[in-house]
């Protein structure tokens, strides 16, 4: 078994801010990330399948098909973009890392070939913050 | 003999921004400025370089005390522009394209009235890992 990693960058605006909440209680769960302007990152995204080498090209899958896969369900929908207002497949939810993560798997489940698996996640909102996803 | 050195304190913040010239269509402004012209903003972690040259004081060894320095970019820089919008939060950037080039000359300006006239101030501004800019050039 061979892990094989693609990694992918996107900068975007967001804010941590739940609307069934009163701002006072936004701001002390959420602090300077609850603000109502939004605020933003360069998010790094690692995305890892799993897989046996092809017996003809020696690849899991081709690296370049993979990445388009990840520019198109993932990061054309995210980059550049803010995350609360403009994304479908974070809509209604609330917009942390860990949330992030979760709806970027399902973004990738289903569009990779059969021959390989999804194994894992990793996206780093800051330098010194990062979440990891298994499914 | 005099000898100079230069010393450094990194800090980061993060903050939302949008590029657009205020007179301009939403068509010349996506021309101009591509995606970073998205009129609901997106959004960097800055990465924030200052450095400092002069000669060291020969009691204490120090060209500046970085934890004084490290105070005075926390109280002047960090407090305005961290986890905020940068265009709609600050007064700086109220009327000025937040542009890398225009916040490292913003910051150098902050920075520049905190710090001892014999003090040499560069600063770098790193909007992601591969785009930085420096001012003075």
């Amino acid at each position: 078994m061979v892990f094989l990693t693609r990694i992918e960058h996107f900068n975007a605006a967001h804010k941590l801010y739940n609307p069934e909440w009163a701002r006072e209680k936004n701001e002390a769960v959420f602090g300077a990330c609850a603000n109502e302007n939004w605020h933003g990152h360069n998010y790094e995204l690692y995305v890892t399948i799993q897989g046996e080498p092809d017996p003809d090209t020696g690849f899991l899958m081709d690296v370049k098909k993979l990445s388009e896969i990840i520019k198109e369900h993932v990061t054309e929908k995210l980059d550049h973009k803010n995350l609360n207002v403009e994304v479908d497949f974070l809509r209604g939810k609330m917009c942390s890392t860990e949330n992030l993560i979760i709806g970027i798997w399902h973004q990738l489940e289903g569009q990779l070939p059969a021959s390989v698996k999804l194994h894992s996640i990793k996206l780093y909102e800051t330098p010194r913050i990062f979440v990891e996803y298994f499914g | 003999m005099e000898r100079k050195v230069a010393i450094f304190r990194k800090e980061h913040f993060n903050a939302a921004h949008r590029l657009f010239v205020p007179g301009w269509t939403d068509e010349q402004n996506l021309e101009q400025f591509g995606k970073c012209s998205n009129p609901h903003y997106h959004g960097h972690n800055y990465e924030l370089v200052v450095k400092v040259t002069g000669t060291p004081d020969p009691r204490t060894g120090y060209v500046i005390n970085l934890s004084i320095l490290s105070s005075i970019i926390q109280k002047h820089v960090l407090a305005r522009f961290d986890h905020k919008n940068l265009n709609l939060d600050t007064q700086e950037f109220a009327h000025l394209n937040p542009t890398a080039e225009n916040i490292v000359f913003v910051i150098y300006e902050i920075l520049r009235k905190q710090l001892d006239a014999s003090l040499d101030l560069t600063v770098r501004l790193y909007e992601t890992e591969r785009n930085f800019v420096e001012y003075p050039a």
